[in-house]
């Protein structure tokens, strides 16, 4: 960092300098920023920083997973839930690899977060020496923001940059690879929170004329939409949008990272968008005339087809993230911004009315899907135990107030279309990257991050194969994640779309799977397992009623399906209901 | 329609950044024409001057990603109508050739072009011009034999009276939240 050629400006710190090792810098550093908790692995190449660590047990917990994977995935349900910034602190090489799938998704969805990697001697640098990898080249498209630090000195304004990058604007993951000599070396310590970069703008202003111009289409508006993304939450806004939406009465579809901003149960909540979305806010996306897009990115899953997307409405769109204004929806009027300002802007001016019989509409839809996918899939008459069903009990058994978690999959699109919520950062899901393994891990540090909540974590029989390791870090802390297994011995959703698109040629989508009881028996995971309907109930309130981990596999449906869907391709006015 | 455009890209002095600004085009599929980077006239300030051809959908697009790094202070899009720009050239020829006729003689007055160096065994040419003129030349040249031939990435400035981007560093040093 060039750091005297920065006009950066701090906030002044009346601490005297201490005089310390980069290790214990990045240590004290993290304090300032007001860390406790932190997820990692050491090795070689962070050992001085583990070192450093040890003298600081009290104040700053580590959690040891089991795969550099699952801290990063940890660190991500913990920002998820707090609003804070994840952390965790990798090695270099496989270290750092290992963490780069984490990245990606941390960077997709928004979610702050600064990953410390340990990296080789400076004078080893493009040696290829052991467990060197150019981890700031690999994490360049990946991340918000990324550094090599290299000397001692540089370290506390490397965190106070990070820390600053990852949690304003859009927030996003930071890396941070420091060399192993910057660890080792001496300096004297003074931390300044950082509070401005010259190249870097978080938000901006918002204009005057495009708050008048969209309360102008609001007030014209006969059939407006509110489209609810993660910017909502992540903006803490989710007042600010209820007051907009009941002055004006508009109902409001929520994409599946801005799931919980509303509570389910709200007027105006007129369901999920996007391809396992609801038929709705799907079909009424194209009688609309006017789309309020508010902290949302109009990402593919949910647009389908671009070309025939919104074709009646015109489109406001307001959002943080300039780069996501025309990006995919031309905005006819884009509101740059954070919407915790743009939308009381908003609401002040715009007319009070309500739009009662356009609501009815979709109340309409709602009982033709009720009739045709969701009694059937939370109230089945056939044998097989569904997904839904199984959703269904748990989300009642915590009184639709416990955090969601989910994997990727099936039982993902089941979870949040039938998961019910009261209270705001309740979800946390892989939208964007779709990593399937994130689920487990995410679980975890969503419940370090929120001890007093309760956290179901929905997964498949596949999604968790791929993390299943970190039952270890579990148990390892006690946290007590609740963990429900929907085996169908199938990559669930491979294979519907398999059944669907490729004459149900089931290729390498059919799993012999371990048993999961004896591998939770190993784990000393409390577990058990239900086979049939009238097993269930008595199951879910066992596992409500057990003080910690536990894991529930139910053995459901082997080839269900996900209704209703978008096709690929399609408008989302094709969707279909079965 | 795709056509030309100038990108002028303002960023702070990293290691680094080049690759991440040309990533930008490479995820699109976007061929970079031609490219220079060098300090700016602000000290400290890097520029990178790109040219590609796109459609201006794309190249707003392009825009929006180039300005979301966090060390880029500020990108301009330009079209050629837009910028005075210019490209070098350098031409290596026999000096025998030189010497046989004329004709190379009167190639380099007309195209306004000089000779850098003379020896025994080569000469050196140069030109300064838009791409079709040093290619011009070098098809020209070519016939009494170009051993060797480069063309340097294009350098440009705006017609406007002032300079972008010293205003744009004026704001930012008096609002903490700037807009574009």
């Amino acid at each position: 960092m060039e750091t005297k050629t920065q006009p950066e400006t701090k906030e002044a710190n009346p601490m005297k300098k201490q005089r310390m090792n980069g290790s214990e810098a990045v240590i004290q550093s993290l304090l300032h920023e007001g860390v406790d908790l932190i997820f990692g692995y050491p090795g070689g190449a962070i050992m001085p920083v583990y070192d450093a660590l040890y003298h600081y047990q009290e104040k700053l917990r580590h959690v040891l997973v089991r795969h550099e994977q699952g801290a990063v995935h940890a660190a991500q349900g913990f920002a998820r839930v707090t609003g804070k910034v994840g952390v965790c602190v990798v090695t270099s090489g496989p270290g750092a690899t290992n963490a780069v799938t984490g990245i990606a998704d941390a960077m997709i969805d928004s979610t702050p977060m600064v990953v410390i990697s340990g990296q080789v001697a400076s004078p080893l640098l493009g040696t290829d020496a052991f467990q060197e990898t150019d981890v700031v080249g690999i994490t360049q498209p990946i991340t918000k923001w990324n550094y090599q630090v290299k000397r001692a000195e540089e370290i506390p304004e490397a965190i106070a940059k990070a820390f600053y990058i990852a949690r304003t604007g859009r927030p996003g993951p930071v890396v941070l690879d420091i060399t192993k000599d910057a660890q080792f070396g001496m300096l004297d310590f003074e931390y300044n929170k950082q509070v401005k970069i010259r190249s870097y703008k978080p938000t901006f202003p918002i204009k005057k004329d495009s708050i008048a111009e969209a309360v102008r289409l609001i007030n014209l508006s006969k059939k407006p939409l509110a489209l609810v993304g993660q910017g909502v939450i992540l903006g803490g806004a989710e007042d600010e949008l209820k007051t907009f939406l009941e002055k004006t009465g508009i109902p409001a579809a929520w994409t599946l990272l801005g799931l919980s901003a509303l509570p389910s149960d709200h007027p105006l909540n007129v369901g999920m968008l996007g391809m396992h979305g609801n038929y709705g806010p799907n079909v009424k996306t194209n009688e609309s005339d006017l789309i309020i897009a508010i902290g949302m990115r109009f990402d593919d899953r949910v647009t389908g087809n671009v070309q025939k997307y919104a074709t009646n409405a015109k489109v406001i769109h307001l959002e943080i993230d300039k780069a996501e204004i025309n990006k995919i929806i031309y905005a006819d009027v884009p509101v740059v911004g954070d919407v915790k300002q743009s939308l009381p802007m908003i609401t002040e001016m715009v007319s009070e009315t309500n739009h009662d019989e356009w609501v009815k509409e979709f109340r309409a839809c709602d009982k033709i899907e009720d009739q045709k996918i969701i009694t059937p899939e939370l109230y089945p008459a056939k044998e097989g135990l569904t997904m839904g069903e199984v959703v269904r009990r748990v989300t009642e058994a915590y009184d639709n107030d416990a955090i969601m978690v989910t994997d990727v999959g099936q039982q993902q699109m089941i979870a949040s279309r039938y998961f019910k919520f009261k209270n705001t950062r309740s979800v946390v899901t892989s939208g964007g990257l779709g990593t399937m393994g994130f689920g487990l891990p995410a679980a975890l540090g969503a419940q370090l991050g929120m001890p007093e909540r309760p956290v179901c974590l929905f997964v498949g029989d596949g999604g968790i194969q791929m993390t299943i390791q970190e039952l270890g870090t579990i148990y390892q802390t006690k946290a007590p994640v609740k963990i429900i297994l929907l085996n169908n011995n199938y990559l669930g959703m491979v294979r519907q779309w398999q059944e669907l698109f490729f004459d149900r040629r089931y290729a390498s989508t059919l799993l012999e799977n371990p048993d999961f009881q004896t591998i939770c028996k190993g784990y000393y995971v409390e577990s058990s397992i239900v086979h049939k309907r009238e097993e269930l109930d008595d199951a879910v309130k066992k596992m409500v009623e057990h003080d910690g981990p536990y894991l529930l596999e139910v053995r459901v449906e082997k080839e269900g399906n996900v209704f209703p869907m978008v096709p690929t391709g399609a408008s989302v006015s094709e969707i279909r209901l079965e | 329609m795709k056509q030309e455009f100038t990108l002028s890209i303002y960023s702070e002095n990293h290691v680094g950044l080049l690759n991440q600004i040309t990533t930008i085009f490479t995820r699109r599929h976007i061929n970079i024409e031609s490219l220079t980077t060098s300090e700016s006239a602000i000290p400290g300030v890097h520029k990178f001057t790109i040219v590609v051809f796109t459609s201006r959908d794309q190249i707003n697009k392009l825009l929006g990603q180039i300005e979301r790094r966090i060390d880029v202070l500020k990108a301009f899009v330009f079209t050629a109508e837009e910028v005075i720009h210019q490209e070098i050239a350098l031409y290596k020829v026999k000096t025998e050739a030189l010497l046989n006729s004329n004709e190379i003689e009167k190639l380099v007055r007309q195209y306004g072009a000089r000779i850098l160096e003379v020896t025994s065994e080569y000469t050196v040419i140069e030109k300064t011009g838009h791409k079709d003129e040093t290619q011009e030349l070098f098809d020209k040249l070519n016939r009494f034999g170009v051993s060797q031939f480069v063309r340097s990435g294009r350098i440009a400035v705006t017609k406007l009276n002032q300079e972008l981007l010293s205003n744009y560093l004026v704001k930012l040093e008096n609002d903490l939240s700037i807009l574009d």
